[in-house]
């Protein structure tokens, strides 16, 4: 080993260096160190790995189109995204536990999230919809990077508990800045916990490109760490199951945490919110809009046979169902009466809460008889 | 009963805890081998292991970010915060996420953690090492805050604090560290007095004089030299600042008429600003005087050396109940000055208000 380490190019930013499964064009090639991790994949399974990113897609763009209408106060598109987070999240076993990002929405569908609990939060009703531990899925984390912590911490309770479960943190090349993720990574290292992480580098912070967040691949900084990593085709879902197993498995036998970069591009806004034409160009978004991990397993597919009317007017049909799924659950949604926004403060009675749950509910109740005196 | 130091009473509270609940573990620097800075986690490695006494890497954030996630898979992490002044990298993950886990799942997620933190000034320490941040907190909903004064509220808050399927902060005041007092080992939890009750120290007529953690010994203190000039101080010890035990409190207030708190933290939007609020919209009938506050002054905490003219002590605490019993005080002739503590005597000297 030398005694200087050099970064040897500028390679944040090129995103052609990684480990890949499938070509833009669908191509199957082979990578000598994620085959292994794929021999079982047949066609039906790749089938259902497009099915499952059709329907992500299909959420996404309802929740934008729901927010258009006003129906949601806010939605953050995964577009793009759909490869990284359904060919990961297919890895896991369900007695794992993943702590997400907002931007999970193809992770916590493959985990089992309802129609309803893609949208409720965003709608303002709840932070939460789901018992995290009904799908062993942590609430989105909207602070960015404090997930991984929790990751783990959960995954130090793993070895106190000495089962083969294994913990994971989604969170994204802005996030890898935070003081918290890097504080992760060392305690995952020192005490070589059972904790995957996965960088989904999308290559923009809201507006700030991964260059200010990272000089040298994001990848590169986990060996620093003690902790092996891998960079790869974020939108080939193939590549990112292998990658996820190959994870997986080591932190499974003991071996502690590893790192995944995967690289892919955030196709629409940071949030509804956002307005990237201000920021970045379109040709950058033409280009990419070239590697979609979509089209590139239905080329495949196609390839080998397996992309029939059938199938996808199937795959579509379930697209349409879900979407109206998600549609009614946001339609559908009531509020809260107003003394539930006192609920689950604490665990326990906590005499000052309790207090103004008191006098909050006598005010409410004096509506109440204003409203029977008026004979309304 | 037995004789325990303070420090010893929070070692024995911790072993306590450990022994009845194998879910309860404890985590942060210098904890294992060494026993803690101050020595609170003597003993600890040897009994119960590296799996539950666990030295951490020198990150805070990174500590309370890994309590959460034991805590999200059913255990009671215990954290020590090496000094009070070192709690600020957390900060975040107590505001976000600690305190709001619960909240934000709707119950189904409970964060029963308990992050202790040495506490305080007085001790001649570093900078950084003698702050009073128990605001921050308090003003967290979601968190419970204790700060304790002797060593049997010590041992038996520390265990209920652990019990408590809430997170709690709990202060433990350096100064006091070395302070002995009865202590009660085989005590039943179920026989306690709750956490949240605060604890009338002494019994007294005509001022109430709330405060919590060290500065309990120096209002007693003062009671005691108050009572030589026909002062009669009910002092209270509040144990709790988050939620504070109001029953007593205002029961004290109505029958006395006149309140003082006193705390070492800054003045500004602290404890005390709260407590007289609260205490005013509850008793302002029963007030015979303006409420007082005795408090450390609005500045970073002073080099050691200056700390003596920081922290409120017994003087500063009598002039305040000279100040509600209407008698000559440190503002007499100054009336115009309001609150000398608070720094507006300059500015009325030069005009500006």
């Amino acid at each position: 080993m030398t005694h200087t380490l050099t970064p040897t190019a500028e390679l944040a930013t090129d995103t052609e260096d990684v480990a890949r499964l499938l070509t833009p064009d669908g191509q199957r090639i082979s990578d000598p160190e994620l085959d292994r991790w794929v021999q079982d994949v047949d066609a039906a399974t790749l089938q259902s790995l497009y099915r499952d990113m059709v329907l992500v897609r299909r959420v996404d763009t309802e929740g934008v189109a729901l927010q258009r209408q006003g129906q949601l106060g806010l939605w953050a598109p995964c577009q793009g995204q759909e490869g990284v987070q359904v060919g990961t999240a297919r890895a896991f076993r369900s007695d794992d536990f993943v702590f997400p990002s907002y931007r999970e929405i193809g992770v916590n569908f493959v985990r089992g999230a309802k129609p309803a609990d893609f949208v409720l939060a965003w709608r303002g009703e709840e932070h939460s919809t789901y018992n995290p531990y009904d799908i062993n899925t942590a609430t989105p984390q909207i602070i960015i990077g404090a997930q991984s912590l929790h990751a783990v911490g959960y995954a130090m309770g793993i070895q106190r508990d000495g089962t083969d479960q294994v913990a994971a943190a989604y969170f994204g090349d802005g996030a890898s800045s935070q003081g918290d993720v890097n504080e992760a990574m060392v305690f995952a290292s020192s005490f070589r916990s059972p904790v995957v992480f996965v960088c989904t580098n999308n290559q923009w912070a809201i507006s700030e490109p991964v260059t200010v967040q990272a000089k040298f691949p994001i990848a590169g900084r986990a060996p620093g760490f003690g902790i092996p990593s891998m960079r790869v085709d974020g939108n080939d879902v193939l590549a990112c199951l292998a990658a996820m197993r190959w994870a997986l498995d080591n932190a499974r036998k003991g071996n502690g945490p590893a790192f995944i970069e995967a690289v892919t591009y955030r196709m629409g806004p940071h949030t509804t919110s956002d307005d990237p034409t201000r920021y970045r160009d379109k040709d950058e978004v033409e280009r990419w809009k070239g590697r979609d991990p979509l089209a590139r397993v239905e080329a495949l597919l196609r390839a080998e046979g397996s992309f029939s009317d059938e199938f996808a007017a199937q795959v579509a049909a379930d697209a349409d169902d879900l979407g109206a799924q998600v549609r009614a659950a946001a339609l559908g949604a009531t509020s809260r009466e107003p003394i539930g926004v006192l609920d689950h403060v604490y665990a326990e009675p906590h005499s000052g809460l309790d207090e103004q749950r008191a006098w909050f509910g006598a005010y409410l109740d004096g509506f109440a008889s204003t409203d029977e005196e008026a004979g309304r | 009963m037995t004789q325990l130091t303070m420090a010893k009473a929070i070692n024995e509270g911790l072993r306590r805890a450990m022994a009845d609940d194998p879910k309860v573990l404890v985590m942060g620097e210098d904890i294992g081998k060494l026993g803690g800075v101050f020595r609170i986690t003597d003993g600890l490695l040897d009994q119960f292991g590296a799996q539950r006494v666990v030295d951490t890497p020198l990150a805070e954030a990174g500590i309370m970010g890994a309590a959460v996630g034991l805590a999200f898979r059913g255990y009671r992490p215990v954290v020590e915060i090496q000094f009070d002044g070192f709690v600020y990298p957390a900060f975040d993950q107590i505001v976000c996420q600690v305190a709001k886990l619960h909240y934000r799942t709707r119950g189904n997620v409970t964060m029963p953690i308990t992050i202790r933190i040495p506490w305080a000034g007085g001790v001649g320490a570093a900078e950084h090492h003698s702050e009073s941040p128990e605001a921050y907190f308090v003003h967290t909903s979601g968190l419970r805050v204790v700060a304790v004064s002797n060593p049997q509220d010590a041992y038996i808050m520390l265990r209920q604090a652990i019990a408590s399927n809430d997170p709690v902060v709990y202060f433990e005041p350096k100064k006091l560290y070395h302070t002995k007092g009865d202590v009660d080992l085989d005590a039943d939890l179920a026989d306690a007095p709750p956490m949240g009750l605060a604890r009338v120290a002494r019994e007294g007529t005509d001022v109430t004089l709330l405060t919590y953690g060290s500065q309990v010994l120096t209002a007693m203190d003062a009671a005691t030299a108050a009572e030589d000039d026909g002062v009669s101080i009910e002092v209270i010890d509040l144990r709790s600042i988050s939620p504070v035990d109001y029953r007593t409190v205002t029961a004290s207030v109505r029958k006395t008429g006149r309140v003082v708190v006193t705390h070492e933290a800054a003045r500004e939007a602290g404890v005390g600003a709260e407590l007289i609020a609260s205490v005013t919209e509850r008793c302002f009938n029963y007030l015979e005087a303006p409420p007082q506050r005795v408090t450390g002054h609005d500045i970073p905490y002073p080099p050691a050396k200056l700390e003596k003219h920081h922290l409120p002590d017994l003087d500063r605490i009598l002039d305040a109940v000279d100040r509600v019993m209407d008698r000559p005080n440190s503002l007499t002739g100054h009336e115009e000055w309001g609150q000398p503590e608070a720094g507006r005597g300059a500015a009325v000297r030069e005009g500006l208000l």
